[in-house]
């Protein structure tokens, strides 16, 4: 991809996160979608790019008046947004539209005008994994664990340090939906969910949206905002069956994703100055660690739970609470991003002084997929 | 369990043959006649090498105890706490299952342990393929 060659120049969440039963999912996107057209000072009829995931992105554009020059509907889980924020680069540099509007709403709690899983569903999933008990997202993307924390004596008390450093963060956010302090006898004495995952190290799940504004960056810099660029980005996939991931100690989709960002931004992890790393349950930030190469195997819950991801610590990461904190709709990716256009914007509530890179990755599905994107403030 | 609230297999083109050796009591995966590899889920070709020059292989039934979570959560057809897991075949591949005729906690499920074949018949046409502690 063409480096720093587009530029996120509107982004918004919805006005409120968290219960919103007076809005249903397409009027989730739209509120965010009008609050990134505003944040940007463009108008809808501005926009003719139209990209979104987990909903038909035909009635996002219809919903919203817009009748678009270039379409993206990718919806593979809550990296989906990652994905589009790639995909729309590579289709403004093409020159097949402008100005893309990506969005994301998603009625996760209230469910009102959902229309089911976000995912396609798996042929083999039905027949290899759902007659044995698995439902929900705590049954199928906690399966892995035991096998890591055998391999590389990961305990249990390591593990719950994930929710408690974020809960540091998300304490400092106002918008973020729990925001008292935790330690590790609060994540370990929580309710058992799925051994041995507790309640407190998975996500919540709250209503929300959000949405992002995309054109060349030498048209950027006459808008009304700070721009932040997208200097490099990557995408994969693996499977979409969580027995059949090949390691289950590490993803092949974050590793892949994560090695074609490095290499398009042409940067080393030192460069990093803030990172995000979707955090559905308390595993994915060590996995998302160590197979982006920050830390070395075995070593990412040690890395954490010694305090470099913590306030104050040499890699800020999840800097807006996460999606074990902050707030978590079903499909993250979105909100992650937006941390990440704060961070270099340099409006966010938990700031990183003088942060110029932000490194934000993204799974989707159990494992099945990933996408991750490189911002920065500086040409 | 109750399994009639349990979601059953839906057999398709490609899987029927795995279904039809549940019923015989047969856990069945394919081999690629080019490379040697042995893979599941099951499919007209192999999916390392492309190659459609494939057979159907009886597996042994021994495998171990790769991973598992213990769910508290409600399912159909499931009593909570139970577990769900992923046994490791002799021949490579990885299958999720239960553990039948075994304690369902962290006591009981210890990592790599060895496993068999199950086969828990459900009606006429759907054979489960379940793990259980293999006997010494």
């Amino acid at each position: 991809m063409k480096r720093n060659s587009v530029a996120i120049v509107g982004a918004s969440e919805t006005t409120e996160l968290g219960k919103i039963p007076t809005m249903s999912q397409v009027q989730l996107h739209a509120d965010a979608a009008l609050n990134a057209i505003a944040d940007a000072g463009l108008k809808l009829s501005d926009i003719d790019g139209v990209a979104t995931g987990g909903h038909n992105a035909v009635e996002i554009a219809h919903y919203l008046g817009i009748v678009p020059k270039w379409l993206d509907g990718t919806s593979v889980g809550g990296c989906s947004f990652m994905l589009l924020v790639r995909h729309a680069v590579a289709a403004i540099n093409e020159g097949l539209c402008e100005t893309v509007l990506i969005t994301h709403g998603e009625s996760g709690r209230s469910n009102l005008g959902r229309h089911g899983s976000s995912i396609f569903p798996s042929l083999f999933q039905q027949q290899f994994e759902r007659p044995f008990g698995v439902t929900r997202p705590p049954t199928m993307f906690t399966i892995p664990v035991l096998r890591y924390m055998k391999d590389f004596g990961l305990s249990e008390e390591t593990l719950a340090m994930v929710s408690v450093v974020q809960r540091e963060w998300a304490a400092k956010n106002p918008r973020a939906s729990f925001k008292d302090p935790i330690d590790v006898n609060d994540v370990l004495n929580s309710k058992m969910i799925c051994y041995p995952f507790r309640l407190l190290m998975c996500c919540l799940v709250t209503d929300g949206g959000g949405a992002l504004i995309l054109t060349k960056s030498d048209r950027a810099k006459d808008l009304k905002q700070k721009p932040v660029y997208i200097r490099g980005s990557g995408e994969s996939c693996e499977t979409p069956m969580i027995s059949q991931m090949a390691d289950f100690t590490s993803s092949a989709a974050f590793r892949v994703a994560g090695l074609n960002a490095f290499e398009s931004a042409g940067i080393d992890h030192g460069d990093v100055d803030h990172l995000m790393i979707y955090d559905a349950f308390a595993h994915l930030p060590i996995y998302g660690l160590e197979d982006l190469g920050f830390v070395k195997r075995g070593e990412g819950g040690d890395f954490i739970a010694d305090g470099n991801t913590r306030p104050g610590g040499k890699l800020p990461m999840n800097t807006n609470g996460g999606g074990l904190s902050y707030m978590h709709s079903g499909m993250y990716g979105m909100y992650a991003l937006q941390e990440g256009v704060r961070q270099m914007r340099g409006t966010a509530p938990a700031q990183i002084n003088g942060a110029e890179i932000s490194m934000v990755h993204g799974v989707g599905g159990m494992f099945s997929a990933s996408g991750n994107i490189v911002l920065t403030n500086v040409k | 369990m109750d399994n009639d609230q349990r979601e059953l297999p839906k057999p398709t083109p490609e899987t029927q043959h795995f279904w039809d050796g549940t019923r015989r009591g047969e856990l069945r995966l394919q081999r690629c006649k080019s490379t040697g590899e042995v893979y599941f889920p099951p499919r007209h070709f192999c999916p390392s090498s492309g190659s459609t020059d494939i057979e159907i292989i009886r597996a042994s039934g021994r495998a171990t105890l790769h991973s598992y979570v213990i769910s508290h959560l409600p399912a159909p057809g499931f009593t909570p706490p139970y577990a769900i897991a992923i046994a490791k075949l002799e021949e490579g591949p990885k299958m999720m299952c239960n553990i039948v005729e075994c304690e369902q906690t962290p006591e009981a499920l210890i990592l790599d342990m060895p496993l068999e074949v199950s086969f828990e018949k459900v009606n006429d046409e759907i054979t489960l393929p379940q793990f259980k502690p293999a006997e010494k």
